[in-house]
């Protein structure tokens, strides 16, 4: 049977592109534990990095001893601020301008720093060594509390910039204040405020908590002296920022620095930034002159790598008596840890928190954050979040519930009364942004009858009225959000990191028997980018999924991108893949047209081949106008079908949804059970439902944890209390419930395929619903606002306060 | 420390190792015998990224000592299947989208092995508590239950029709 027999649909059918519930091309190899992460690398000489750190939250180092551990058989060196000091190591830059100890120059400021590094034969020697190093600290006072930073005797915590009256981002106030960062119109928003009917004040705080991925961080460097190459592995989200960074710090040209990231157990943010271990490595490798290794453990990774949140958001929302919301003021207190170490673009010191006005038509507004040094750790990194977005949207979607109690109003009525409506986008936000599309009131309405919202609001006041009257000890909660997100950085005008433009990148080559190999500036921890990526290519170049390799994490071979995170990678390098695609298409129009001796435009393009307009019988497949490009002499064509595109997205996408959370509590024990988990997500044109799916379940569950249970809590003193997953709470599949997703899609205008990324949806949603579900049990009881993490003595202590355990 | 000699059976092959007697069997699972399946996530029992089978019973390779395991028979991923011949449950877990990032899968799926030796007909609830030991922070283990569960009927179908 001749080709031209398939119908156009089973052609498109077998490309397996965009809308395609494709099975990932990555699992062969995790399932069969065939997966390369950065542990499994063992290199000929390899040796072991180790770090002595901190007991102490601030302290001066008085003495570092290394004599007794330079002596055990097998330790080969050990790195101090002292060695590292003549190469300018001891310091390093930070993503947000600041600067960070390597190792500890002279004190240090959180539990868990890095303060010697022991290189050893295996991982024992190393550990043993760790314990033989014997340094001699002078305690000093402990800061915590970021509210008490900026008292008279509040300890001085970074004696390097104490002087330092500007900061990467403008003035500071006191040696303990690293910025302030304004935006919106504060003398407008504060006279609405004053003048409004209702006005609803809350103080909103999302705790610290942690990425923690099933795989912590680690490197292995290699200094090849003989040919001057250094090769680096290591769990890094953007492995080309590292190669860059790497070459500045070491002072090794770029080109003789190659970054590899292999298979990454696991992001979420963790892996964005740079970490003084990465570092160690490298000078390690140098010294040695072998590869030096070097992997954190699961109680370093939770003290020392990369914390999230840490905001206390005060809030308060001005509205008319029907519920018109006329105005929103922020301001944030923002805990930074020691070093302020936040993967931020340059421009954006708190991130993308000026999208605090939500889903909602809000006129005015005023946002102000002030950085905060005190002694934890340092990072603030975005965990599964696009640059403090989830911060911003769960004090949105707290400040709603609570003019919803002042109002004495339903909170999905007081939603629907506020949404940008859908013929308000593009949508300029008081606060600075313009938000691309969206079509809230659709999703809205069509969350709250999946879940039959009006009978649960029923069943909820019935059951208020057993619990009064003595019938049941449970209460149930009705958890609303609607979320908007802001993703894709980002415009090379408006976002850099380190100077560096936002961009990202594809880059392909069709070989000459038709099948392609695609390169990208991202790299995957788990988003399945083999699988999807090859699905945009298809469905532009009419070469089948299948048919597609899909490259992400060599700097030698991938073209230049700014990584992954921050829900990018399909945003800015799917939009770069399908640029890319669409060249490649373009190069193969002028081929198909020679040899079908037309002109180009006579010819148009139909799933896999050009056809020759009006006669359908004449056409040239992809495969082989592939095989021509390199083996036929085309007057005026170069040979080969190669292409690459970087791209800079024109705008950020706004992905967006609505949530419902369903939860039967136990006032008596404090045990939330998640009845029923409801998500509606718009992220734009859909690639692979099935991975969209599996992001959204993932993204729920650490949700769930955030909100219900998973903190990194410190004493007074400044130690950790939560290093270990025995305290650090991460749910197991017995407290995860199944959820039910669905969506709606409304398409990004300006990106070239409208998807509009959907990882971190969940995250920044599910977090508001979790919490609002449980605030919402007890509105009847007077509550009006309780801080997360919702764990079950925490919600115990609620109903006790609240009286209700008689 | 002084290394001891110790003979075990990977995966159906007798090897043996050198190891002091501190060292944990995921080191020299990892490190001496090139068994990089089963992985390291928190080194405290918590996770069960390391989870492999020692004669017939789940372990958490990190809270055992490779000298425990003296003359026992280990069973990893890699001794589950093969690219020509997978295991159901690796076939199910890519069916039916039951990993992402793939750090916890060989730890989780050899777990889940385990469970349906123990119980080849489990409950929705029995799959969720069996597998709790073993944490995962992508799928939300709604997809690894799904998987757990088809694998568990396909092999009652073979099983039943031979």
């Amino acid at each position: 049977m001749s080709a031209t027999a398939e119908s156009v649909q089973d052609r498109k059918a077998a490309l397996k592109g965009l809308g395609t519930s494709r099975k990932r091309v990555e699992d062969a190899r995790f399932t069969q534990g065939k997966g390369n992460y950065v542990d499994d690398i063992k290199l000929p000489d390899m040796l072991f990095g180790d770090f002595v750190r901190s007991q102490y939250a601030h302290a001066r180092v008085k003495s570092i001893d290394t004599t007794a551990a330079m002596e055990l058989p097998g330790v080969v060196a050990v790195l101090t601020a002292k060695e590292l000091e003549p190469l300018n190591l001891h310091w390093m830059p930070t993503l947000a301008g600041d600067k960070q100890m390597v190792l500890a120059d002279g004190k240090v400021l959180f539990q868990g720093q890095e303060v010697a590094f022991v290189i050893a034969e295996d991982r024992y020697i190393a550990a043993d060594a760790v314990d033989l190093v014997k340094v001699e600290y002078e305690e000093l006072p402990v800061l915590v509390d970021p509210f008490k930073a900026e008292l008279p005797d509040a300890p001085v915590l970074r004696e390097d910039i104490a002087d330092q009256k500007e900061g990467a981002h403008g003035a500071r106030r006191h040696p303990n204040h690293i910025f302030t960062w304004e935006q919106g119109d504060k003398g407008a928003t504060e006279a609405i405020i004053n003048e409004a009917e209702v006005v609803a004040e809350e103080m909103v705080y999302y705790h610290r908590t942690h990425p923690c991925p099933m795989e912590t961080c680690g490197s292995v460097a290699s200094m090849d002296k003989v040919n001057g190459k250094l090769t680096l592995w290591g769990t890094f989200q953007a492995p080309h920022v590292v190669r860059t960074v790497a070459s500045l710090l070491s002072g090794i040209a770029e080109h003789n620095i190659r970054v590899v990231s292999p298979d990454i157990g696991g992001g979420f943010g963790n892996k964005v930034g740079v970490y003084p271990g990465y570092v160690c490595s490298i000078v390690a490798s140098i010294v040695t002159g072998k590869p030096v290794k070097w992997v954190e453990d699961r109680m370093e990774n939770l003290s020392a790598t990369a914390f999230a949140r840490d905001y206390w958001m005060k809030g308060k929302i001005a509205a008319t008596s029907e519920g018109k919301i006329l105005g929103l003021w922020c301001h944030t207190t923002a805990d930074h840890g020691a070093f302020d170490a936040c993967a931020d673009p340059t421009k954006y010191p708190a991130g993308f928190m000026n999208i605090c006005t939500g889903s909602y038509d809000i006129p005015t507004a005023y946002l102000a954050v002030d950085g905060i040094y005190t002694n934890k750790a340092p990072g603030g990194v975005a965990y599964r979040c696009s640059f403090r977005v989830t911060e911003a949207a769960y004090f949105i979607e707290r400040m709603i519930e609570v003019l919803a109690i002042k109002l004495n109003m339903d909170a999905a009525e007081l939603r629907a009364k506020n949404f940008i409506r859908k013929d308000q986008f593009p949508y300029q936000s008081a606060l600075g942004w313009e938000y691309d599309s969206g079509d809230y009131h659709t999703a809205w309405d069509k969350a709250l009858e999946a879940v039959g919202y009006k009978k649960l609001r029923e069943e909820q006041a019935q059951q208020v009225e057993d619990f009064k009257a003595g019938k049941t000890r449970k209460l149930m909660g009705i958890g609303l959000c609607h979320f908007t997100e802001i993703v894709g950085a980002g415009p090379v005008k408006n976002c850099d990191i380190l100077g560096m433009g936002m961009f990202d990148s594809c880059e392909i080559r069709i070989h000459p028997t038709g099948s392609a190999l695609a390169r990208l500036g991202t790299i995957s921890q788990g988003q399945g980018h083999a699988t999807t990526f090859a699905q945009i290519l298809a469905t532009e170049i009419g070469i089948s999924a299948d048919e597609i390799t899909i490259e992400e994490g060599d700097t030698d071979t991938a073209p230049y991108g700014l990584g992954t995170y921050g829900s990018r990678s399909t945003p800015v390098a799917g939009a770069a893949t399908a640029m890319a695609g669409r060249k490649i298409r373009a190069k193969a129009q002028m081929i198909a047209a020679y040899l079908l001796e037309v002109h180009d435009n006579d010819i148009e393009w139909e799933v896999d081949r050009f056809v020759v307009k009006g006669a359908p019988e004449r056409f040239k497949t992809m495969k082989e106008i592939a095989y021509a490009s390199y083996n036929q002499a085309i007057p005026g064509v170069e040979p080969g079908l190669e292409a690459v595109s970087y791209y800079d997205p024109p705008n950020m996408t706004y992905p967006f949804g609505a949530y419902v959370c369903v939860m039967d509590i136990d006032v008596d024990t404090g045990v939330s059970d998640i009845r029923q988990f409801y998500a509606l997500d718009d992220c734009g044109t859909r690639i692979n439902p099935m991975i969209i799916e599996g992001q959204v379940h993932g993204g729920l569950t650490e949700a769930l944890a955030i909100a219900l249970g998973q903190e990194i809590a410190y004493d007074e003193l400044g130690n950790i209390k939560t290093g270990t997953l025995m305290d650090f709470f991460i749910p197991t599949s017995w407290e995860t419930p199944n959820y039910q997703t669905d969506f709606t899609e409304t398409p990004s205008p300006h990106h070239p395929i409208g998807a509009k990324g959907v990882g971190e949806s969940p995250n920044v949603g599910g977090v508001p619903a979790f919490s609002n579900a449980i605030n919402d049990a007890f509105r009847a009881f007077g509550l009006t606002h309780t801080h997360m993490p919702h764990d079950h003595w925490r919600v115990w202590k609620t109903a006790n306060d609240l009286g209700l355990h008689g | 420390m002084s290394k001891q000699t110790i003979n075990l059976n990977v995966n159906g092959q007798s090897v043996s190792a050198e190891a002091e007697p501190r060292e944990l069997l995921i080191h020299v699972l990892r490190e001496q015998l090139k068994i990089t399946g089963p992985h390291i996530g928190c080194e405290t029992t918590h996770c069960g990224a390391c989870t492999v089978e020692m004669d017939g019973m789940s372990v958490k390779a990190c809270t055992i000592f490779a000298i425990q395991a003296q003359g026992k028979e280990i069973t990893t991923i890699e001794g589950l299947g093969n690219p020509d011949k997978l295991h159901v449950l690796q076939e199910k877990f890519r069916e039916h989208h039951g990993l992402q990032c793939g750090y916890c899968t060989p730890g989780m799926i050899t777990r889940a092995h385990r469970l349906l030796e123990e119980n080849p007909n489990p409950t929705e609830e029995e799959v969720r508590f069996g597998i709790s030991g073993n944490l995962c922070r992508c799928t939300g283990y709604q997809n690894i239950v799904k998987s757990v569960m088809a694998a568990a009927e396909e092999l009652n179908t073979t099983e039943s029709a031979s």
